[in-house]
């Protein structure tokens, strides 16, 4: 029952926290914007109405994977940013409370999962107004289950690196070596099928181009280049490895 | 009943070793003062105690249940007022008084009159709906104090919790402090630099430097080791040596014609020293304070020696209390 209220306490704290700052809501949209309107048209207008024989445009054929980097950027900062809690010694007033810090780390998952869920959903009616996405009531409930799942791996592999990393230095790494390498290996700008050998085994180990791969499938009728089986057991199968890393890297957590 | 017991528990952090063997034993209900220098270990046993840190070496209970292998118990039955800034910034006071009680457990039916009452208690009624990051640090201090008697633990501790708050605001908490322990039966662990706060609250004071306990007490008792009250005298022209004979006297001192010593039944020795001394100018016996006492224990020097130790911690505790006179 505690491990309940906790966990909604831990919540309560990361939405309050994001209702009031909604300029960071409308300034994490100005990125993904920038990759559509102007990466997306700027290319897209080399290459013609209809990408690769798919049907769609190229801003559309990369709508799926600009959503993907706005969950990667956004999600991971998140989980980083445990970090900041540790300096302003609140994360020992969670730490010392009766909950396990399972429900601990639940509480952060699910916070940061609401607050890139309203992002994501912001950006999703952008993209059905101006993007050429269209939905219906099942491709929308697939799309939401395959964004749930990689916000709850994203936001656990950032609260990885954050109850393992003891100072702010270490962003521009993270950045550097897991945030950019997990997005351009993804094939979320380009379709992996014709890719070279080397750079295929690149992707292929990518979780992330599992998601790029079923997003595209469900949201624009793109056959999945995996087959969606295989997308979603390796979907499944990274979210439970994080969250199940993260719990523990939580348990063990110094401070 | 003892409700926290440690044998031997020791902390190191790589060849520093913060607390030392320690050996303690607290009964409930009691309040319990852990008086000592910066860094003598304080906030090191208290984060063992509340199973925030792992000991190295031997081993501690509390409420019944051991720090290692039972931790989540022992934190179901613990409060901690932390030394450091523990609230979040972005929300309120009442949203952090909220979010403490969901996650301490506390039942929420009446949740509103509580927080109403301890907001009162600290003052902060009217500050309440205000971001946290707007707070003053004496602010912020009473808002995690309320904060820590919400959920109203078994153990309460309370590392250094009246750190730069203005007296009146101290004088209210020492009798909420105090009440809680009466009414409530709450034991209560307090760390403190205050030797008023540890005179006014505590019934036992362990005075702990370099991680080992120096002395353990009763304030009243650990004053009356010291050998009874301190006089203090100004004369022009000391004659030391015939009241060094006085049996009663004892750690005489003389500097710039103050002569001060210590000594039992102060009202009936008192006119046989006056004349032998010489021609005093003014006289003031006091009872010894806790200061006299922690000075006594931690300082590098024994009070017996006639020189008085130049420059180290004891001496500036001693002119900074003495200014704050
Ligand atoms: N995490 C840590 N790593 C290394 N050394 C530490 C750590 N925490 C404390 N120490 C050291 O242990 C000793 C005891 O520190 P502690 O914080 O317990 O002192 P304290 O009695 O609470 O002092 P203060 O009155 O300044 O709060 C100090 O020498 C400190 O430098
Ligand atoms: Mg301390």
């Amino acid at each position: 029952m505690s491990e309940i209220s906790g966990l909604y306490a831990l919540w309560y704290r990361e939405f309050k926290i994001f209702t009031r700052e909604i300029s960071r809501v409308v300034s994490s949209l100005v990125q993904p914007l920038m990759w559509l309107v102007i990466f997306g048209t700027g290319l897209g207008s080399a290459l013609g109405e209809n990408f690769i024989g798919t049907g769609a445009s190229y801003s559309t054929y990369i709508f799926p994977g600009i959503m993907v980097m706005t969950v990667l950027f956004g999600s991971l900062f998140f989980g980083l940013y445990i970090i900041m809690d540790k300096r302003v010694d609140f994360l020992k007033e969670v730490l010392v409370a009766p909950l396990s810090r399972t429900t601990i780390f639940f509480g952060k998952v699910l916070g940061g999962s609401t607050d890139g869920a309203i992002e994501i959903c912001l950006l999703l009616i952008l993209g059905v107004l101006f993007f050429g996405i269209h939905l219906t009531l099942l491709s929308l409930a697939e799309t939401i289950v395959i964004i749930a799942l990689l916000m709850i791996s994203i936001v656990s592999l950032g609260l990885i690196f954050g109850a393992l990393m003891t100072s702010q230095e270490g962003f521009g790494l993270v950045v550097t070596f897991v945030i950019f390498p997990l997005f351009f290996l993804s094939g979320a700008l380009f379709p992996v099928k014709s890719l070279p050998t080397w750079l295929y085994a690149f992707v292929a180990i990518n979780p992330v181009s599992y998601t790029v791969d079923a997003l595209r499938a469900v949201m624009l009728g793109i056959p999945a280049s995996f087959g969606l089986p295989v997308d979603f057991a390796v979907m499944i199968g990274f979210a439970l490895a994080m969250v199940l890393i993260g719990s523990w890297a939580f348990r063990r957590m110094k401070f | 009943m003892a409700i926290i017991e440690t044998h031997d528990l020791t902390k190191k952090f790589d060849k520093l070793t913060a607390v030392d063997r320690l050996n303690l034993s607290i009964n409930e209900g009691e309040i319990f003062g852990l008086l000592g220098p910066n860094g003598a270990g304080k906030t090191t046993t208290l984060s063992m105690l509340a199973t925030l840190l792992p000991p190295t070496d031997g081993n501690a209970a509390v409420a019944g249940f051991d720090v290692r292998r039972d931790a989540a118990k022992v934190r179901r039955n613990i409060g901690f007022v932390f030394q450091d800034p523990s609230s979040d910034d972005m929300l309120t006071g009442r949203e952090n008084l909220y979010l403490h009680a969901l996650m301490y457990g506390v039942d929420m039916r009446n949740i509103n009159e509580k927080m109403d009452a301890v907001l009162r208690l600290v003052d902060l009624t009217d500050k309440q709906h205000q971001r946290m990051k707007g707070y003053s640090g004496g602010m912020r201090r009473r808002l995690e104090l309320a904060r820590g008697l919400l959920h109203e633990p078994r153990v309460l501790f309370l590392d250094e919790p009246t750190l730069g708050l203005d007296p009146q605001t101290r004088q209210h908490l020492w009798k909420y402090i105090k009440k809680l322990s009466t009414e409530k039966k709450v034991t209560i662990i307090i760390t403190t630099h205050y030797m008023e706060e540890a005179d006014m609250l505590c019934d036992r004071v362990a005075i702990i430097d370099h991680g080992k306990i120096a002395a353990l007490d009763t304030p009243q008792k650990l004053k009356s080791m010291l050998g009874g009250d301190v006089v203090k005298l100004m004369v022009k022209d000391p004659k030391l040596a015939a009241v060094k004979k006085l049996k009663y006297v004892k750690d005489l001192k003389h500097e710039d014609g103050v002569v001060t010593m210590t000594m039992f039944d102060s009202n009936k020795h008192l006119q046989e020293v006056l004349k032998k001394v010489g021609d005093v100018e003014s006289v003031e016996t006091r009872k010894p304070t806790l200061n006299d006492v922690f000075l006594h224990f931690t300082g590098n020097e024994m009070r017996d020696s006639d020189d008085a130790s130049e420059g180290g911690w004891s001496e500036r505790m001693m002119h900074s209390s003495v200014e704050n006179r």
